[in-house]
């Protein structure tokens, strides 16, 4: 199946207009190489506060990159970054106060408890939750007493996500925070990630999988070469609301598809010509995976 | 919202490092591979030193008396520049720095948390040394000022392996491979600094290379505060050199400082 996408205005730099102060993260003509490498190549977004955006990509599109210049961790070589109204390379103590970031890398090993390592934490930040609360919200109040390395890796991320709110950070970064887990693990990590969205917490959240950014994102922006090639609601991404559906059943022993843009009218027809029930008949929109991959594909 | 709240102020850089200060320690005393080889190493050398090689080199002084210094030597370069080399290493390597350096937590706190590591590690092996030696092989403990000389030689001496230290974890890849380099060279820098022979044994071309690092003036500060004054004349330049002792471990401050300024990551490359 090829189809063509519309042009997105996001990835153009010229008509995006000028940073916008008070959304929670504001980028124009982000531009970031490492050698000869383009990984981010003039991108621009806006992501309002209380949004959970996700940002999908294949491996080496420039997802991390883009995040971690969001972080302060890396320098632009080109564009402009609001992060909270700040340039983050410039961020002090009172601006990462803000912030929680949850590293695809996690929090690396230590010989404290989970609760040592959450009381540390808390005690950076100018207003912190508390770590037994933190521990509540993320499912680890029974392991408060164990070290770090004794963890499942469910477990490690989780406290990985603990360590990034216990500072009650008004804009979370999660970098893949689920990868490695079990459905069910994941299934528990969503119904976290929605429990902070009602505290109002700001989420940019990278994921491969396609399934965590439809049900969790407001937003999603899909990033391939360092350029974002569209940000739209899950629902409608790259026109998939109104793409064709795919009718398929099975006809004189035979099966047989059709792609229209009017499927009502096609299933109509096609009930016509049958006496009782259309053998097999299903309909079918493109899932946001379809979608996805042939944006990707088509740019890469 | 949860944006911070109105009045909320940051915590004060004292009291992060105060919290740091507190994980160093937790860290350290909690990993069972560093204590034994950091902490009790030099206390079975000690051991099995004095046990051995408990001879008489001359003026009514044990072996062990001389060696004392150089045990001692060795255990600041443990506590300082191996503790740190590998320890930091192998934070860079599993992230934690990354993850440090993306909270309000001051700089300085980190490094002030890491000198506070180093200084009680140190000033308990130098305990459990002094304890051993005095107890079980009749070592004689300075008296009056070398106390002082003692004081002096283990500030400077621990600051520039601790700086040394922090400057070649930058070097390593990880905890591992900074282990597999820094060991062997402690080891051999022991050997010809005057740790485990006398210094006087050692070839004078190996003395002239032990004497371009901090360990060889340290142990040579340190004899001064444990022999008499007669053996001065065994050390290659016929006294304790204490100036030029002092003059050395500072510039070796010094190079370890702008080593770190210029070359400390908070994540790999």
């Amino acid at each position: 199946m090829t189809r063509t996408f519309p042009a997105s205005a996001v990835s153009d730099g010229a008509g995006a207009g000028p940073l916008d102060p008070d959304a929670a993260i504001s980028i124009r003509g982000l531009g970031k190489r490492y050698g000869e490498f383009v990984a981010v190549d003039g991108l621009d977004l806006d992501i309002p506060r209380g949004e959970i955006f996700a940002l999908l990509g294949p491996n080496g599109a420039g997802k991390t990159t883009t995040v971690e210049i969001c972080e302060g961790y890396r320098e632009r070589d080109a564009g402009e970054v609001r992060v909270l109204g700040e340039d983050p390379a410039g961020g002090d103590r009172r601006w990462k106060s803000q912030l929680g970031i949850v590293l695809q890398s996690g929090a690396g090993d230590s010989q404290l408890t989970v609760r040592e390592m959450l009381q540390a934490r808390a005690s950076y930040y100018a207003d912190p939750r508390d770590p037994d609360e933190v521990l509540e919200l993320v499912g680890l109040t029974e392991k408060a007493r164990a070290r770090g390395r004794s963890l499942s890796g469910g477990q490690r991320r989780r406290l990985d996500v603990a360590l990034g709110i216990v500072g009650r950070p008004t804009l979370l970064f999660l970098d893949e925070p689920t990868t490695g887990f079990d459905p069910e693990a994941r299934r528990q990590f969503w119904s976290l990630i929605r429990s902070l969205r009602d505290l109002g917490t700001t989420m940019l959240l990278t994921t491969h999988y396609l399934d965590e950014a439809e049900a969790l994102a407001d937003r999603v922006g899909v990033i391939t070469r360092g350029r974002l090639v569209e940000v739209a609601v899950p629902a409608s991404l790259g026109g998939r609301e109104t793409a064709p559906a795919v009718v398929s059943w099975t006809e004189d022993g035979a099966r047989r598809t059709e792609a229209t843009p009017t499927p009502t009218a096609f299933v109509r027809d096609l009930a016509a010509r049958f006496p009782g029930e259309v053998p097999d008949l299903a309909v079918a929109r493109p899932t946001l995976e379809d979608v996805y991959l042939s944006m990707i594909g088509e740019s890469a | 919202m949860t944006a911070v709240r109105e009045g909320a102020v940051l915590p004060s850089v004292v009291a992060v490092c105060r919290t740091r200060a507190g994980v160093e320690l937790k860290e350290f005393f909690r990993q069972r591979e560093a204590v034994v080889f950091t902490l009790m190493f030099p206390v079975i050398l000690l051991l099995v030193f004095g046990a051995v090689l408990n001879y008489d080199i001359g003026h009514g002084v044990t072996f062990t008396q001389y060696f004392m210094a150089g045990i001692i030597a060795a255990g600041i370069l443990g506590a300082g520049l191996q503790n740190m080399a590998i320890g930091i290493a192998t934070e860079r390597s599993d992230g934690t720095l990354k993850g440090l350096a993306g909270t309000p937590m001051p700089k300085a706190a980190f490094f002030v948390g890491k000198v506070v590591q180093v200084l009680v590690v140190t000033v308990l092996i130098e305990a459990i040394l002094l304890f051993v030696g005095a107890v079980f092989y009749g070592v004689t403990l300075p008296s009056g000022s070398r106390w002082l000389t003692f004081a002096w030689v283990t500030v400077l001496g621990s600051a520039a392996c601790t700086l040394l230290g922090i400057a070649i974890s930058s070097l390593a890849k990880n905890g591992r491979s900074a282990s597999a380099t820094v060991t062997p060279i402690a080891l051999v820098l022991e050997f010809i600094s005057g740790v485990f022979f006398r210094f006087s044994q050692v070839p004078t071309w190996m003395q002239t290379i032990a004497a371009l690092f901090p360990l060889k003036w340290m142990a040579q500060g340190l004899r001064s505060a444990f022999l008499p004054d007669a053996l001065a004349a065994q050390e290659p330049a016929g006294s304790w050199e204490l100036g030029r002792v002092a003059l050395v471990l500072a510039l070796w401050c010094v190079i370890g400082l702008l080593l770190c300024i210029r070359t400390f990551r908070w994540q790999d490359r």
